[in-house]
Order: C-alpha cells, then sequence, then structure tokens
C-alpha cells in the first residue's frame, strides 16, 4: 500500500471516529430525555472507537498491537450494552422516562 | 494531514465541551453518567486518533485500561441508585 | 454428589469459556508463547474456582459459516445504526417520537436470549430496558419510530437477528423450534401476522 493512500484511509477513519465522538456530543445536548441520551452515547463508544482502532491497527500492524485492539473492542462491545441496559433500567424504573415522546410503552401495558 | 488533524481535534474538543456541559448541568444523576461515559469514549478515541498521526502504540495499554474502569463507575451508579432521587 | 459422568459433562460444558480466559489473558500480554499459556491456564482456574458462578448452560453448537454471517451482518447493522442516529442528532428538524416495543423471541435459551439482547443494543438505536426471562420476551426502547409499522419492521427485524443467532449458535432443539414455529417463509409471515393479531386484540381490547 502506497503512503498517500494510507494517509487517506486514515484520514476518513479518524473523521469518522471524530465525528461519531461530536454527534453523540450534540446528541446527549439535543435529546429529551435519559433513554434518548444513551442511545446518543453508545455511538462513539462502539463505532467511533472500532473506526480508529481499525486505523491504528493500519497504521502499525504487529500482532502484539492487533491482539491489544481485539481485545479493547471484544470488552467495549461487550460491556457498553450492559452498562446501557442497567442504566436504562434505572431511568425506567424512577419514572424519568418522557412518556410524551413515546409512541408505544409496551413495558407498562404488559400483562401479569 | 494536518488539517486532518486539526479537524478531528475540534471535533474531540466540542464533543468532550458537549459532554462536560451535560455533566454540570445534569438534570439527573443518570444523565450525568451517560455524560462522563461519552467523555471517556472521547478521550479514547482522541488518544487513538494520535496515535494514527504519529504512528505509533504505546498509549493502548492505556486504552484498555479505560475501556476496561470506565465501566465500572457508570455501572456502580446505575446498580446502586436509589430509586428516590430527584435532581 | 455427582457421579464422574455428570462432572466430565460440566466440564465440557464450562471448557469454552476456561478457554475463552486464557485466550484473553494472552490477548492482553499481546504475545502467544507457553509462559504466557501456563500463567494464563492457573489464572483461569484461580479465577473460575475462586469467583464461582452458576454454570451457564450454553448448549454450544457452533456453526461457523452462519456466525461469520451473522458477525457480517452485525457490523454493518452498527455502522448503519451509528451514521443513522449520528445524522439524526445533527439534522437541525429534529423531533423526538421513541417507543418501548416487547418482542417475544421463540428461542428458549437464556444463552439466546442474551446475546440477541446484547447485540441489537450493541447497534446503535436500540437499548434493552427489561428483559422476561419466562417469556423469553426483550422490552426494548426504540429511537425514533414515528409510526405503527415502523414498530412492527423493527420488530421482525429482532426476530430476524435472533433467527441468524440461533442458526449461528442454537442448540438442535432450538433450531427445530424455530422451525416448528416458522416453517417456511410464507408461513412465518402467516404465523407472524396471527401472532400479531393476537397480541394487538390483548394490547388495545376493547377500547379500539
Amino acid at each position: 500500500m502506497s503512503d498517500t493512500v494510507r494517509d487517506v484511509i486514515s484520514a476518513i477513519l479518524v473523521l469518522l471516529g471524530a465525528t461519531m465522538c461530536f454527534a453523540a456530543g450534540i446528541g446527549i445536548i439535543r435529546f429529551p430525555d435519559v433513554l434518548s441520551r444513551l442511545h446518543a452515547a453508545t455511538k462513539p463508544q462502539i463505532f467511533g472507537l472500532i473506526a480508529i482502532m481499525v486505523d491504528v491497527a493500519l497504521n502499525n500492524s504487529t500482532i502484539g498491537t492487533i491482539t491489544l485492539i481485539i481485545a479493547i473492542v471484544v470488552f467495549q462491545s461487550l460491556t457498553a450494552p450492559v452498562v446501557a441496559h442497567l442504566v436504562a433500567r434505572a431511568a425506567y424504573d424512577s419514572h424519568r422516562v418522557r412518556i410524551d415522546v413515546l409512541i408505544v410503552d409496551e413495558l407498562g401495558t404488559r400483562p401479569d | 494531514m494536518e488539517i486532518v488533524a486539526v479537524v478531528a481535534g475540534v471535533l474531540f474538543g466540542a464533543a468532550a465541551l458537549c459532554a462536560l456541559y451535560r455533566i454540570v448541568r445534569g438534570p439527573t444523576v443518570l444523565d450525568r453518567v451517560i455524560a462522563s461515559d461519552v467523555l471517556v469514549a472521547t478521550v479514547i478515541c482522541a488518544l487513538g486518533a494520535e496515535m494514527s498521526f504519529n504512528r505509533h502504540a504505546d498509549t493502548l495499554p492505556v486504552l484498555l485500561v479505560l475501556a476496561l474502569f470506565a465501566v465500572l463507575g457508570s455501572l456502580s451508579v446505575a446498580r446502586f441508585l436509589p430509586v428516590r432521587d430527584s435532581e | 454428589m455427582s457421579s464422574t459422568k455428570q462432572r466430565l459433562a460440566t466440564f465440557v460444558n464450562q471448557a469454552p469459556l476456561f478457554l475463552g480466559l486464557v485466550l484473553l489473558w494472552m490477548l492482553l500480554w499481546g504475545s502467544f508463547s507457553w509462559l504466557n499459556l501456563v500463567t494464563g491456564t492457573v489464572l483461569a482456574s484461580i479465577v473460575s474456582v475462586g469467583f464461582y458462578l452458576p454454570a451457564v448452560d450454553l448448549g454450544l453448537r457452533l456453526n461457523p459459516w452462519y456466525a461469520l454471517l451473522y458477525l457480517i451482518r452485525l457490523g454493518f447493522d452498527i455502522a448503519r445504526g451509528s451514521l443513522q442516529v449520528a445524522a439524526m442528532a445533527l439534522s437541525p428538524r429534529y423531533t423526538p417520537s421513541n417507543a418501548i416495543v416487547a418482542v417475544h423471541l421463540r428461542t428458549r435459551s437464556d444463552f439466546i436470549l442474551t446475546v440477541t439482547g446484547v447485540s441489537t443494543s450493541i447497534v446503535p438505536g436500540a437499548i434493552v430496558v427489561d428483559v422476561d426471562r419466562v417469556r423469553s420476551t426483550l422490552y426494548l426502547h426504540v429511537l425514533n419510530l414515528k409510526r405503527a409499522e415502523q414498530v412492527e419492521e423493527f420488530r421482525s427485524g429482532v426476530l430476524a437477528e435472533e433467527r441468524r443467532i440461533v442458526m449461528a449458535f442454537g442448540s438442535r432443539q432450538d433450531v427445530e423450534r424455530l422451525r416448528r414455529v416458522s416453517g417456511e417463509d410464507r408461513r412465518e409471515k402467516d404465523q407472524f401476522a396471527r401472532d400479531e393479531h393476537a397480541s394487538n386484540k390483548r394490547r388495545w381490547g376493547g377500547t379500539s
């Protein structure tokens, strides 16, 4: 791979990751309630991280780097949903969900 | 490449500022938890971007530790949050 | 308390997790040497004896081809979901409209339920709020659903995801159940429509 091509790919990946972080920042300011903000937060945690890590792996591809990167990505993608679920449940249980922005709430009307 | 670095830096900085705003403003503990998660994710991404600009891989262990321990904070807050806790 | 056979079965069941721990240790050090293998094995045994957890019944059956399909599709979904949510956050005309959707899965296995939950909430746009283990139902908070058709679309998307996961990792019974519930594609749609109808009736009953 020539140097220019690598630079372009690397630039695209970094900008992708940075945009994801930026959009998440805007998202947690603009979105109306805790659950929506949670959606904005999972984006740089997974996709931004993957983009940046692929970039690092491209620039520095030794076995040690790649295994560490795999470990980081696997960890993050296993733990992020768990945290998201815990926060979501805490938010729902303490009635911090804005009901007016929901079109259906099948959890509130579930048969018990 | 320089321009890309500057643009990425500005985007990361803006993201971090947005997260800080949300941490300060609240309104609930959970909002702050989410915002601090975003802050950590931004820091991780920014460190990674720095690595790829300068063509090294020295901060990868730091990223690993951040990715592992960022979870613990928000996990414990969300888990042990008292049910009656408005504001 | 258990015969040798049972113990052996438990061991075989736990072996993938144990190997996973050792692999993780080697990934952390970034090299595959004998020293790492030995220390990893020792640490994995200490961890799995010291922090004892109830055994998960994996019922492991890996189909590499379907697993690959599942992973590729997951990556694609993550990319698409992230871009959608990013576009939504940055678009100037954004009006919030979310939904909490219940998805009744067809599987009875905890493992499949968990993997489905994790892989739907890894994709930005959906988060697991609550899980009903007995009815194997996921309650998902979904961003930006505006009409009732979109809710159904999302629901069948999650069911398709479950199908991919069952094909990749599910036990024989699970695959059987998938076949029985769904049959071929047309029958699946009919069944799906019928289920939907029944649950709609239950939900909105006499009121509408």
